[in-house]
């Protein structure tokens, strides 16, 4: 198929349907809704079904229920949305169903804006809502990118039986950008023997949260936890210019491309910089960091959010490096030159005090 | 190559639209391109601007704070964004709604009346957009006018085909100014 131009969002419905996505529960909020536009129009076509639930907490709940029943199925929301679906994650999560959450992420705390934002890093990184467990997160930076990563998301939740969360922004979701498809290829999707799907013939599944008795609850973390540790093996990233790099910026999403012009900018000024883009939020790609940062004297995190990126890059690269945090939030975005005075500033040793007031 | 624009003005106006026509044309042409909306509670009336890169190498940031190229169709958009545009940078000003002049004095300023042109020659104000965008890529060759009616062909739906003519008149109308003032 050729290239065609796209929005992010309009781009991520096109590839859940190619993934064999079929089902689609969501409430509308701003800046994605062209994901659930594009569905409503499309899904009904392939023999989908699309339902705008009265709230975002039916509709993680339908999606609960479909995912129970086997369903290829997603939802997509942003920001105060995804909040609100929390509790709903926590139970899939806990009853190991496969799904993908998308989160087109904008300003917050409380209802706070619809522009671009990335300040919901932890919720979805850490788990997000009550209880252990974790969601596969991955953060795709460019439209064509979103499509790469629809079906991946698909297959990794079915392998893994669990959760993945696409995190982008409010400019992925809005920008338009040139996208190829792929032909299609008849992908055969895993058997799911656990699904209720009816128990004629068979023995009946039980697709259930809840252990009162506390060590058949405490076996239960104890085998999510070892499904987690075998989730390591799929870290994606990206390194640009980093192999002789004396400063390494890191930032996923919309902040990883601004960055990148901020390297090819250092670059032509003689300034050695490179950048480090986890595509996998979690897991993070803590080997891949740490050998991208062999040389660096400095590490900045450029984030849309006042620090959390940043207090996972320090984590995994176990404090070894010097990691500062170039922040814009509300709706703001970093921009080029801001971050490149930033980089000089650190390269050059004059460190100054490092409080918030020097993202501004 | 590498072109970065910033295209402002009210709602209605044909901003967005203008900027997505240079973005397929640019992709027509096997170029890399970004476009990305302002987005929120804009409505006719309101303002509204778009950001295009086209380039021929990977667009790292789409994101344009310093374009080369600003293209204002109303007064708000001139004063809102005329500081940003590069030092030496471009400017194509509607005249027909900005009675002010630009307060830069190092940009190349092409000042079109788009909508008494559009009236006076095409009998229709709705294309006004398209003379400047002609006389845009005149001015910068960033795309072919050739590009930009292939664009028109996938930007509009099949039923609004027969529009095409009067827009490549009104890209023609357009080109001419801009080779007029060179």
């Amino acid at each position: 198929m050729a290239k065609v131009l796209m929005k992010g969002n309009e781009a991520l419905g096109e590839a859940a349907i190619r993934a064999g996505c079929r089902y689609f529960f969501g409430y509308p909020i701003t800046p994605q809704n062209e994901i659930p536009q594009y569905l409503a129009k499309h899904l009904p076509e392939v023999g989908g079904v699309f339902v705008q639930a009265e709230s975002e907490i039916a509709a993680i709940n339908m999606v609960y229920g479909a995912a129970g029943a086997g369903a290829r199925v997603m939802t997509s929301s942003s920001g105060p949305g995804i909040s609100l679906k929390q509790e709903g994650i926590s139970y899939i999560a806990a009853a190991e169903l496969p799904c993908v959450i998308v989160n087109m992420q904008r300003g917050g705390p409380g209802l706070g804006g619809i522009q671009p934002a990335q300040s919901d890093y932890f919720q979805a990184v850490k788990g997000g809502g009550h209880g252990d467990y974790k969601l596969l997160v991955l953060a795709p930076a460019s439209v064509q990118e979103m499509a790469n990563l629809m079906e991946k998301a698909f297959n990794l939740a079915d392998e893994y039986r669990n959760p993945v969360m696409i995190l982008g922004d409010g400019i992925l979701g809005q920008m338009m950008e040139a996208v190829e498809f792929k032909e299609e290829k008849k992908t055969s999707q895993m058997e799911k023997p656990w699904a209720t799907t009816g128990a004629k013939g068979r023995k009946p599944n039980l697709i259930n949260s809840l252990f009162l008795d506390p060590l058949e609850l405490e076996k239960h973390n104890m085998h999510l936890q070892r499904k987690y540790d075998r989730m390591a093996k799929e870290v994606l990233w990206e390194n640009y210019k980093t192999d002789d790099a004396e400063l390494v910026l890191v930032g996923y999403g919309s902040s990883a491309r601004i960055a990148k012009a901020v390297v090819d900018q250092a670059r032509a000024q003689g300034i050695k910089v490179g950048l480090f883009r986890p595509i996998s939020l979690f897991p993070f790609p803590k080997n891949a960091l740490q050998e991208a940062c062999k040389y660096a004297h400095n590490v900045l995190t450029v984030e849309m959010s006042l620090g959390q990126l940043v207090e996972d890059v320090r984590y995994n690269l176990e404090f070894k490096v010097p990691v500062h945090l170039y922040g814009r939030v509300g709706g703001m975005v970093p921009t080029t030159r801001a971050v490149l005075e930033e980089v000089k500033r650190w390269v050059n040793g004059d460190q100054g005090v490092e409080t918030h007031e020097n993202c501004l | 190559m590498l072109q970065e624009i910033i295209l402002a003005g009210f709602g209605g106006q044909g901003v967005m639209s203008m900027g997505q026509l240079l973005a397929y044309a640019g992709l027509v042409e096997e170029k890399h391109v970004s476009w990305i909306p302002s987005y929120g509670p804009e409505m006719r009336g309101g303002t509204a601007n778009c950001s295009v890169t086209i380039s021929d190498e990977e667009v790292s940031s789409p994101i344009i704070t310093e374009p080369d190229t600003l293209i204002v169709l109303n007064r708000p958009s001139l004063e809102k964004f005329e500081q940003d545009v590069k030092p030496g940078g471009r400017l194509l000003i509607n005249s027909s709604m900005i009675d002010i002049p630009s307060q830069r004095q190092d940009l190349k300023v092409l000042k079109i009346s788009a909508s008494e042109l559009a009236q006076e020659k095409l009998g229709n104000t709705r294309v006004s957009n398209m003379i400047i965008l002609g006389a845009f890529i005149e001015l910068t060759r960033a795309v072919t006018l050739e590009s930009v009616i292939g664009a028109l062909k996938k930007v509009l739906p099949e039923y609004r085909h027969n529009l095409i003519p009067l827009n490549r008149q009104a890209l023609e109308i357009g080109v001419m100014l801009a080779k007029e003032s060179i």
